[in-house]
């Protein structure tokens, strides 16, 4: 072990020692840590050291503070490869028998030892740091989406903006102006809406997803077309809570293109990025579903959400003379359903924020998880999807060169 | 098979709508915005009145109304009826002629445009040659004179609009006969007057505007006289007995001048500047008419010294030694004077004369003419209207009581009735008396009677007594010092300027039941007043609200309270005010309600709401609805910087107006028109440059003016346990926030000295936090509860209180239903989220169905900022109608627009007019008049020349046989089926 360090440490620009536990056993291998390779490759790797080559795994890494987090992709494996020092432990699961409460740490219970140390890991007892905690996705809220991508024409996109209880604003400006369509008389100059401005730091701008001079085709569902900039501002502000906006893109490089096969690494891209909602219903939109699902499934984020949910946020607070605020609930005639903490904030967002900043994950620092780094990075579908990661990457690398950074 | 059905019940549904809902804009009330020409025609006793804006309006009997609208957007310069038929000609601004004529249909008189004409001079010749600048109707009813710019008189045969260009009159053919001395001096100018010989219509007198008048024989085409006056003419009148004619010119003279047969140059033979030795005003219209026996009336507008009187807007009536100058607040635009008898060639009886902001009518029959009370085009912004309240169903005691007290304040008024009568108005009696009140800028409220076509003033109240104001009570009447020069006399009840305007009133609501009568201001003053028969004097006791209750940190930098007067005031029999409020900050009131049966008054501001107790005079409650952010609410902007805004528009809206002064239109109109678009388009460019943008952004809890007070509400229902109803206060804010109180009311027999509590019991934060605009308690049957005292006057089913009742929260942006007494909710209307209006004013109205007289449905009448309105069912609030009805830029008139319980309502078009609309099928208040061709027999005339007696009922049938009779003849002449009709609808009226 402790040649092994030295070793290590003197030949530290090149090899990353690996020391990979399934079940009882352990596997010693090394990685030359400037050409790690992709996921699967690594993947395949694993499966062949331990000489378990039918077993679906579940891959998790011990990163420097201790946490457990996982690798499904070759961002995060390359993270775990960059930041292995001095060596890299991973803990492998099989699939069906995962624990995917030890990934992470529940930020709400916020337990005393991190699940790590507690299930799998001896105490570190050089660790000077608290132990970080990080949310698991289903701990934030959804910040915006692009849904609707099969039933739309490719040269427009329809964002959904979730203005949830938070405090950041909305963030754009809207103005008249003109647009040429095609008509059968020929090209026609037609009025409409477009967004004039965006809020540095406002909810539109960092969702990247509208850009200055969209034009707006519709809100919610309700064509603008006709109807005054006025009319159109009071009908945004109305469905501020949830708003949905379909846009042209003065930027059309972006379109997520539907013609199935070779167009589906950007299509599954914009997707991917609208579905990275993590839920427990209906996982199989999510994330690293495979390339087919993707492109061709219908990426209704609407239609995995309770319909309450929906709602919630357009109920009202009744404060009883003797009691407490409360939301209103519907009238129980109408219909009944669970009753959920409709208005305590789902977690608390800024602590989650910080907490999820500083691990090792990428994440940007106005709170969204890039869906490049962690989306769907905890489903249980991760080990089917990571077959074509590694050309979906670089797709989505050029998407955020074009500054459209996919969001949560 | 469901499909099936379902689609039966929906048309079933849309059947039944058809026969509630439709919507109808019926009759303009008012005084026309910006009248620019004046008509009548003594043979229809009918009066017109064009507008800038292109509307033509006929008025005669009361309830006799027409409206017409050029499609041309150019002004009415001249209107012009044609003697002794039903045809008028107007002339507008673009030199275009229009015929108009007043169509038979279905037993109902339309006015329709038959005719337009613009005179084409031959090719080549500058467009003055043919800019028509006079225009006489000719006497035989056939022809067109038309005098132009260009000088000369242009002959055109009517209805057909023919020009017979060998009858024209050139300027060449006058000048050639003009005496050498005359012409060689100068040249003649433009037509400016036409005139005929009353006594020989062949003989046509032509002023122009050089100051030349030449007697023109139509028929032997040469001229007569020439009358060589050498001051630039202002206008021509020819003496009824055809031996003079007079002239008035630009330097305030007129000269009156023989007509004789040979053509001589006579000197004139009387000239006269009546006010004259400093420099005059021109006399701008001269008319002479004799009487039977004794002087004529000579009438003149203008002519007023130009240094110290050159603003006022004069008419001078001189008959005998009587000599008046009648002093009028906006400017002549034009006058006439109606004449007593059968062919009305009798003594002048009464002068009309129209201002730019209203008609002013006066007896000159009577000593010291007084003037006669309009029965419409009553200027309604005598004071700028600041809000308006509509009562529908006034019982019969408190409309009488109203009647009388109004009539103690018309005493000044002429018992004469209204001289103007032409046409008969079949429209049916209004089923009820409905009641509109309109709060001014200077603190006063009138009431107008809106049951019928006229808006009929009813009754003035003014709350300035109760406070000091700046002016003195008793200096403003006491103008005309004897022995003053000119004679002035003020006549007119247009006075734009307000004293003060925190005087101003904002809210109203009235109590049909009882005669209780709340008022409240912009400087946060809530009057209660009582209807009284007998004056009274007493002290007004002023009670002061904190609305801050403490919030530390707010200043407020508005206005002060208004000053109450500490001393006894003696109050004129009507409503006098027994209970002050002033809230401090002393901000405008933005809500306000009333209930009688309680005796409760409850108001708010933009920093709370408080709730008082008008028996007891003293404070139930207040509650302070201020958000700690909100600075803005202590600037007191709502008032200060309104009124200033309001101030500068008007004053701007003066200039402009006191600018294009529309006296001639010879003057260069293209100049001023390129002038126009140049800045039209430097407008728009600027616009494109800097591109109007809107921020989308959520609404928080710390924008301004959520604490603002938007709608309170009584009602009697279960707050607090479904078993026990209650009485409780309801109020809405800006923040889309709603507070319930629970109010325990003593019994009645304790009324007067245990005190009235309330308790909060639910407050209501909405989180689309849009305004609320208002708020609705349905009963068990889902309908509105009734009005306080409705149910104790049997004037409607009490409300259903053993089903559960529902509340209905109207905010600008949805309508949502809650049960009761746990607030939960039920159903809502996304009305902003899906259709981008927003609600601006929204009432509750009952809609009776047009085939079945037993059903009706109660529904909520909306009004969006989009100026659309719309009808919502109650209590499932479900869209059912949806019309334009003002335009989205008409922000004023959005504002300005109430609703009356019957699916009517009204918006102002311009400050001086209310347009009235009906959603209803069943009630519905238009016009429907008839006005029949006079013959040119004088038999015809007969009972029109009667004096109008108020009814007898002789009178009535005379008249009615009179109508039979040419009925008669016009069913002989015509042979049309339609006057079976016409025949029952007359006698029907007999």
């Amino acid at each position: 072990m402790n040649k092994n360090h030295r070793v290590q440490s003197s030949r530290s620009l090149s090899a990353v020692e690996v020391k990979s536990k399934f079940g009882a056993e352990f596997r010693r291998f090394s990685l030359d840590r400037s050409k790690p390779g992709r996921f699967d490759e690594f993947y395949g790797l694993l499966q062949h050291v331990h000489r378990i080559p039918n077993v679906e795994l579940l891959v998790g890494y011990a990163d420097v503070h201790g946490d457990l987090l996982p690798i499904n992709n070759d961002d995060n494996y390359h993270k775990a490869i960059s930041t292995a020092s001095p060596l890299l432990r991973l803990f492998l699961q099989r699939k069906e028998e995962a624990d995917y409460t030890a990934f992470g740490t529940d930020s709400l219970t916020r337990k005393k030892n991190t699940v790590l140390s507690a299930v799998l890991l001896r105490p570190d007892a050089n660790r000077k740091k608290p132990p970080v905690i990080i949310s698991l996705p289903r701990d934030f809220r959804p910040v915006s989406s692009i849904i609707d991508v099969d039933i739309l024409p490719e040269t427009h996109r329809r964002v959904r903006l979730y203005k949830h209880g938070q405090e950041k604003p909305l963030g754009f400006y809207i103005r008249d102006g003109s647009s040429v369509r095609v008509t059968a008389q020929g090209l026609e100059k037609l009025p409409g809406i477009f967004i004039s401005r965006m809020v540095p730091g406002g909810l539109a701008e960092s969702t990247g997803l509208l850009a200055v001079n969209d034009e707006v085709l519709e809100v919610n569902g309700i064509e603008v077309a006709g109807k005054s900039l006025d009319q159109v501002t009071d009908m945004m502000i109305a469905n501020s809570h949830n708003l949905i906006i379909t846009v042209k893109p003065a930027n059309q490089r972006n379109n997520v293109v539907r013609s199935g096969g070779g167009g589906g690494g950007g299509g599954g891209g914009a997707a991917s990025g609208s579905s990275g909602r993590s839920s427990d219903s209906g996982a199989s939109y999510y994330g690293y579903s495979s390339q087919a699902a993707a492109a061709s499934m219908p990426m209704h984020i609407i239609q995995n959400f309770p319909v309450d949910e929906l709602e919630s946020e357009d109920e009202d607070l009744v404060i009883e003379a003797d009691g407490e605020a409360e939301p209103i609930r519907r009238a129980p005639s109408n219909y009944s359903m669970p009753s959920l903490p409709r208005y305590e904030p789902h977690l608390n967002l800024r602590a989650a924020t910080t907490s999820v900043s500083s691990s090792a994950l990428s994440i940007n620092a106005n709170g969204t998880l890039p869906a490049s780094g962690s989306s769907g990075s905890l489903s249980n579908t991760n080990a089917t999807s990571t077959t074509s990661s590694p050309d979906r990457a670089t797709e989505r690398r050029s998407l955020e060169e074009d500054g459209t950074v996919i969001t949560l | 098979m469901k499909r099936f059905r379902r689609h039966g019940q929906e048309s079933q549904r849309d059947r039944l709508k058809q026969e509630l809902f439709q919507f109808n804009k019926t009759v303009e009330h008012g005084f026309p915005h910006q009248p620019s020409a004046l008509g009548y025609s003594p043979s229809l006793q009918l009066l017109a009145i064009g507008t800038r804006s292109g509307a033509i309006k006929l008025y005669g009997a009361p309830g006799v109304e027409f409206m017409g609208l050029h499609d041309e957007n150019a002004a009415v310069t001249q209107v012009h009826f044609m003697p002794h038929q039903v045809e008028l000609v107007t002339l507008l601004d673009d030199n275009s002629l229009h015929m108009w004529t007043l169509r038979g249909h279905k037993g109902l008189s339309e006015l329709l445009e038959i005719g337009r004409f613009t005179l084409t001079g031959p090719p080549g010749a500058p467009p003055s040659v043919t800019r028509v600048t006079a225009v006489l109707a000719h006497a035989s009813g056939e022809l067109l004179l038309l005098g132009t710019e260009g000088g000369h008189v242009f002959i055109v045969e009517v209805p057909g609009f023919r020009e017979l260009e060998e009858r024209n009159i050139s300027l060449d053919q006058v000048a050639a006969s003009v005496p050498d001395d005359y012409i060689g001096r100068r040249n003649l100018e433009h037509v400016e007057a036409l005139q005929e010989n009353p006594i020989n219509p062949n003989q046509v007198v032509i002023g122009y505007g050089r100051g030349l008048m030449v007697i023109w024989d139509l028929e032997k085409q040469c001229a007569i006289q020439h009358i060589p006056a050498t001051q630039q003419l202002e206008s021509v009148w020819w003496t009824e007995d055809g031996s003079y004619i007079l002239s008035s010119h630009s330097d305030g003279s007129y000269c009156r001048w023989m007509v004789g047969g040979e053509d001589v140059n006579e000197e004139e033979e009387k000239s006269d500047i009546p006010y004259g030795h400093f420099p005059c005003k021109a006399i701008s219209k001269i008319i002479q008419l004799p009487t039977e026996e004794g002087p004529p009336f000579l009438l003149f507008s203008g002519g007023m010294p130009r240094a110290s009187y050159g603003d006022r807007h004069c008419i001078t009536v001189i008959h005998s030694k009587t000599h008046v100058a009648l002093d009028f607040t906006s400017r002549i635009i034009d006058f006439f004077v109606i004449r007593d008898g059968l062919q009305h060639t009798g003594d002048p009886s009464a002068l009309v004369v129209l201002v730019e902001e209203e008609l002013v009518v006066i007896d000159l029959q009577t000593d010291c003419w007084p003037v006669i009370q309009t029965p419409y085009l009553v200027p309604l912004h005598s004071s700028a209207i600041t809000c308006s309240h509509h009562v529908s169903a006034i019982p019969l005691k408190l409309w009488e009581r109203v009647i009388t007290a109004g009539e103690l304040q018309h005493t000044h008024y002429s018992k004469k009735p209204w001289p103007i009568t032409g046409g008969q108005n079949l429209a049916p009696d209004p089923p009820q008396r409905d009641l509109l009140l309109t709060g001014h800028e200077d603190g006063t409220v009138h009431f107008w009677d809106a049951s019928g076509v006229c808006l009929y003033p009813l009754y003035k109240l003014s709350t300035a007594g109760v406070f000091h104001t700046d002016t003195d009570p008793n200096d403003n009447m006491n103008q005309g010092a004897e022995g003053e020069w000119p004679p002035f006399r003020k006549v007119g009840c247009f006075d734009p300027y307000s004293d003060d305007p925190r005087l101003g009133i904002q809210k109203i609501h009235l109590c049909k039941y009882s005669g209780y009568l709340t008022v409240a201001g912009t400087a946060g003053q809530i009057l209660v007043l009582e209807l009284n028969d007998e004056a009274a004097e007493q002290t007004v006791e002023a009670k002061v609200v904190d609305l801050l209750q403490g919030q530390e940190g707010f200043r407020w930098k508005g206005h002060t309270r208004l000053d109450v007067r500490e001393e006894p005031v003696l109050f004129p029999p009507g409503f006098q005010p027994f209970a002050l409020v002033q809230c401090q900050p002393p901000a405008v009131v933005t809500a306000l309600t009333l209930h009688s049966e309680w005796k409760l008054v409850a108001f708010g501001t933009s920093h709370g709401f408080g709730l008082y107790d008008y028996q007891q005079k003293n404070n139930v409650l207040i509650k302070c609805t201020l958000n700690p952010s909100d600075q803005l609410a202590m600037e007191g902007p709502l008032s200060r910087v309104k009124s200033i805004k309001k101030s500068l528009r008007q004053s701007f809206r003066r200039i402009r107006r006191s600018r294009v002064s529309l006296r001639k239109h010879h003057v260069n109109n293209t100049a001023k028109l390129q002038e126009a678009n140049a800045r039209l388009e430097a407008e728009l460019a600027e616009m494109e440059l800097a591109p109007v943008q809107r921020k989308i952004e959520a609404r928080s809890s710390d924008d301004s003016f959520t604490g603002l007070v938007r709608t309170l509400y009584f009602a009697d229902t279960f707050l607090s346990d479904s078993s026990h109803n209650a009485p409780s206060l309801w109020a809405g804010t800006n923040g889309g926030c709603v507070f319930a109180y629970m109010l325990r009311l003593p019994p009645v027999e304790h009324r007067a000295d245990e005190p009235v509590t309330a308790q909060p019991a639910k407050e209501i934060q909405l989180m689309h936090r849009a305004p609320v605009v208002g708020i609705v308690v349905l009963d068990g049957h889902g309908a509105p509860l009734p009005e306080p005292l409705e149910v104790a006057h049997d004037l409607s089913r009490s409300p259903d209180m053993q089903g559960s009742h529902q509340l209905l929260v109207i905010s600008e942006e949805q309508f949502k239903v809650f049960t009761l007494p746990k607030v939960s909710a039920k159903m809502k209307l996304k009305l902003t989220a899906v259709d981008g209006s927003r609600v601006r004013r929204v009432g509750v109205a009952w809609f009776c169905s047009s085939r079945t007289e037993d059903y009706g449905e109660s529904g909520l009448t909306v009004l969006t900022n989009q100026g659309d309105v719309h009808v919502v069912s109650l209590p499932h609030v479900k869209m059912q109608v949806q019309y334009p009805c003002i335009r989205r830029e008409d922000v004023s008139g959005i504002a300005s627009c109430v609703f009356t319980k019957h699916g009517q309502g009204f918006y102002l078009i311009s400050p001086s007019e209310f347009e009235r609309f009906s959603l209803s099928t069943c009630h519905l208040v238009e016009p429907r008049c008839l006005v029949e061709a006079p013959l040119h027999s004088g038999s015809s005339n007969q009972h029109r020349s009667q004096p109008d007696g108020a009814s007898s009922a002789h009178r009535t049938r005379q008249e009615s046989e009179d109508a039979e009779v040419l009925q008669e003849i016009q069913k002989s002449l015509e042979g049309d089926q339609t006057s079976f009709l016409e025949n029952n609808v007359k006698s029907a009226v007999a």
